[in-house]
């Protein structure tokens, strides 16, 4: 008897607003176009893909004080992309980011809610906690968070909105013209809820969804961060795409889940990779150096040194040394809107600097060597069998894909390895019929949690 | 004669016992293909756009506060994500949500607008709203609103809290508009030679610091294909008058006389002067409900049932219009006489009334072809121009997003 191989699963980054993306490609269209999105989208469906992933940004990067003009600016509002994409798409996931600070649980809990209900059942929130006042001026109540408590608020938001997902009962709507009874009795709870962030009272507004609530999505990789995700998470977005760490991160997060009575079938973990796939390991190599070359442009390599020297380095020229100037360690940063560096950073400019003078490296081959790395780089073949050595091994359960260039970067991928990892018995053929996001993944259904605490009552 | 005709989508139509007709598709109004469908007999039927309603709490039959009534229907999705799925299937009707100003984040509401336009290649508006009650703001649970009955709203207090909300939908439209306005139309440059994705002289911050909020901006979403969409709202009184006046493109007004008519057209057209209103006068909708039948009688007869099913005989803040095609259009011209420049039919039962206005009344008003609006934008198609960038024209200024260039450079 043979037991059936752990199965892979994917999700699709639609390519996002940081120097991955290569706009200056000759096939690059519109980031915000719905059209870009509707080829994505539909490429991905055809290969089978789990979900697509959109990330979000709440405010324009900015770099020396003025908006960030080297990698791709500019998005649609999440939600709303995510409504037309399920216009024109039939099975895939659609996973959207969204902060758990700059909205309110009521309001975010009904628009995904329809969301569920417009795809049939296909939606997931990425959740985030971002707090800083930078962000937070785009919006009434400013930066109000402190950045210790973005967990907790996070926490309680998502569990207010599993009270409100939980509050219609699954056969609340009747609608039975001959007795005139639109809702069952007893149909919707009122929601009551007392916590240190939330103080809300009231009924919610949508009917129960397909999937009763979105997959539950998390990113972060703090020891909060962790913990969060084993509590409510359904998938981690992880960033240890390489072979050790992702084992280390895998058994640690799912060692967290015993503890809130979760099994290790109802948390995936999807680390981010990139690809390049070429006909041979040296073409593969060659285009490599090609798409990060592309990345880094001689203005992205200053750009990215003066993030870490935290000062202007404009006056240095890419293909010369490392600058002798001192990074500047205790001033406010030069960079607003990402994700900040929060290694020693005199440590890390000093390995830059040991590293650039044993190998005689220019500024932008240096940043190209620390920061330009693909995660797989070979043939179809040499991919699909590292991806499917991933999952076998437990370092992942699959990836997030994210490709180079919009929209039509994942298009190869999709013809010359989703093949590769259906022969091999890892990856579906076609989507279950009538399935739902989380059904796609594998995962549990949700707890009937309004039925439980009635039973209980 | 050009006029506008809209059509107001609301759950199984505006009549509470509409879900009991039985053409009705009650168990299907929380389903994509409902929507579709509606709209899409809309726009093969020529209406030029439709507005959705929402709430932001769930629907009751009294004033501001829940009731416990299971006979009529409850629940609904959100109108903005409706319009954005309806957007691509959809090619020529103007998509219109109403989407609140009192609980949500301008930002937000913003950049799911331009969005919205963008899915619908240009066929996007807006009708704002306040959500004045108690039970609202105890669902979101950052501030309390007292419990107003309808008759108190005339009360000191209860004009000073309408003062207070339209006072914020008025800085949430402001904002909005700046925001929209952030990018100029060519501010994606893709110059690999200076490795610049866009010409940041071109982005410029909203800067907006008002008495209820403040935003800084910049958009994250780059300039939508109309610029500014509509913004419509639905006014009853001196103080909505004024917000219309002050912020919208199109004013909803609800008279049910001819008297009437006149009055609010007058006190529309004063509240422009009062505001000092510049620019293109407000388009004038007049609001009817609109049961359909072939004979006045059956009409009548069948208002008659659904009231008695309901209960008690509908009650609206518009005209209810139950009659023949003919009759409603014989409406429609001594309104469109008065000045009217265009009405929102909110059909007393869907699908069925909606069907009756595609296939009897548009067809008689001698309106152009449908497919003549084919691939024109919402403002081209209801006759306004272009939406020229505040920015566009004017070099860098003070809340350029450029200003601290010399400095920082």
């Amino acid at each position: 008897m043979t037991t059936t191989p752990r199965q892979v699963h994917l999700a699709a980054h639609f390519p996002g607003v940081n120097n991955t993306t290569i706009w200056s490609d000759p096939s690059s269209l519109s980031q915000v176009d719905f059209s870009s999105f509707e080829h994505f989208a539909r490429n991905a469906e055809r290969g089978r893909f789990d979900y697509l992933f959109l990330a979000e940004g709440l405010r324009l990067r900015e770099h020396r004080g003025l908006i960030h003009d080297l990698d791709v600016v500019g998005r649609p509002n999440t939600l709303a992309i995510l409504a037309a994409v399920a216009a024109v798409t039939e099975h895939i996931g659609l996973v959207g980011t969204l902060s758990a600070t700059f909205n309110e649980p009521y309001e975010l809990a009904r628009q995904l809610a329809t969301l569920d209900h417009l795809s049939n059942g296909r939606a997931g929130w990425n959740v985030v906690t971002s707090s800083d006042a930078f962000h937070g001026a785009n919006f009434r109540r400013g930066g109000f968070l402190d950045h210790n408590d973005r967990y907790t608020r996070a926490a309680e938001f998502v569990s207010l909105a599993k009270e409100f997902w939980d509050s219609w009962s699954e056969d609340a709507v009747v609608a039975d013209a001959a007795t005139g009874r639109f809702l069952a009795d007893d149909a919707i709870d009122t929601v009551s809820h007392q916590g240190a962030q939330f103080d809300v009272t009231g009924r919610f507004s949508v009917p129960r969804s397909p999937q009763g609530y979105p997959v539950i999505v998390q990113a972060g990789d703090s020891p909060d961060g962790r913990d969060f995700a084993a509590r409510h998470a359904e998938v981690i977005f992880s960033l240890h795409s390489a072979f050790e760490a992702g084992r280390t991160f895998y058994s640690d997060v799912k060692g967290r889940l015993a503890g809130w009575g979760r099994t290790e079938d109802s948390l995936k973990i999807l680390p981010g990779a990139t690809f390049v796939i070429g006909d041979s390991a040296a073409d593969a190599a060659e285009k490599a150096r090609e798409t990060t070359l592309a990345q880094v442009s001689h203005q992205t390599a200053i750009s990215t040194l003066e993030q870490v020297w935290g000062r202007d380095l404009s006056s240095y020229d890419a293909d010369g040394p490392l600058p002798d100037a001192e990074p500047d360690l205790d001033g406010p940063g030069i960079s607003r809107g990402r994700a900040r560096h929060t290694r020693d950073v005199g440590a890390l400019v000093a390995s830059w600097r040991e590293l650039a003078e044993a190998e005689d490296l220019s500024i932008r081959e240096l940043v190209i060597r620390t920061t330009g790395r693909q995660s797989f780089v070979g043939t179809p073949d040499h991919i699909a069998s590292e991806i499917d050595r991933f999952v076998q091994n437990r370092a992942s359960d699959g990836f997030v894909i994210v490709p180079t260039t919009n929209p039509y970067g994942l298009d190869e991928f999709v013809d010359r390895v989703i093949p590769l990892l259906q022969e091999r018995g890892v990856y579906r053929t076609e989507y279950a019929e009538e399935a739902t996001l989380r059904e796609n993944l594998g995962l549990p259904d949700p707890q009937p949690a309004r039925a439980e605490v009635r039973d209980v009552g | 004669m050009t006029r506008t005709i809209a059509v107001a989508l609301d759950g199984a139509g505006w009549h509470p016992a509409a879900w009991r007709e039985s053409d009705a598709r009650p168990r299907e109004l929380f389903t994509a293909r409902y929507w579709l469908d509606l709209v899409r007999t809309a726009e093969k039927g020529g209406v030029d756009f439709v507005t959705i309603e929402d709430s932001l709490g769930l629907q009751s039959a009294a004033f501001a506060r829940p009731d416990d009534r299971i006979d009529q229907v409850r629940g609904r999705l959100d109108a903005l994500l409706i319009a954005s799925f309806v957007a691509p299937l959809t090619s020529r009707i103007g998509l219109i949500p109403t989407v609140t100003t009192t609980h949500t984040e301008p930002f937000h509401v913003a950049t799911a607008l331009q969005t919205l336009d963008f899915a619908s290649l240009g066929r996007a508006g807006w009708r704002p709203q306040v959500s004045g009650s108690a039970t609202d703001a105890s669902l979101i649970g950052r501030r309390s609103f007292p419990p107003l009955t309808i008759d108190q709203l005339s009360t000191a207090e209860g004009i000073a809290l309408q003062e207070s909300l339209f006072g914020e939908a008025r800085e949430a439209i402001e904002v909005v508009r700046r925001l929209w306005d952030s990018w100029e139309d060519d501010a994606i440059i893709r110059d690999a030679s200076t490795g610049r994705f866009i010409d940041r002289d071109k982005l410029h911050y909203a800067d907006f610091e008002g008495e209820y909020f403040s935003v800084k901006g910049t958009s994250i979403t780059p300039r939508s294909p109309q610029g500014q969409p509509l913004v419509t709202v639905l006014a009853h009184q001196r103080i909505p008058y004024e917000l219309a006046a002050t912020s919208a493109d199109i004013v909803y007004v609800t008279p049910r006389t001819d008297a009437a008519a006149t009055f609010i057209r007058d006190e529309v057209r004063d509240a422009e002067a009062r505001v000092g209103r510049a620019g293109r006068p407000l388009s004038l909708y007049a609001d009817l409900v609109v049961l359909l039948e072939d004979s006045p009688a059956a009409a009548r007869s069948a208002l008659d049932r659904l009231d008695e099913q309901n209960g008690t005989p509908l009650a609206s803040d518009a005209l209810i219009f139950a009659g023949t095609p003919d009759g409603l259009i014989d409406q429609l011209d001594a309104w469109t006489a008065l000045g009217y420049d265009g009405f929102r039919l909110r059909p007393a039962r869907l699908p069925h009334d909606l069907v009756a206005i595609t296939e009897k009344v548009l067809p008689r008003l001698g309106r152009e072809d449908a497919a003549a609006s084919d691939g024109r934008t919402l403002r081209e198609r209801l006759g306004f121009g272009r939406a020229e960038n505040r920015h566009a024209s004017t070099p860098a200024s003070s809340t350029s997003a450029t200003s601290t260039r010399e400095t920082a450079a």
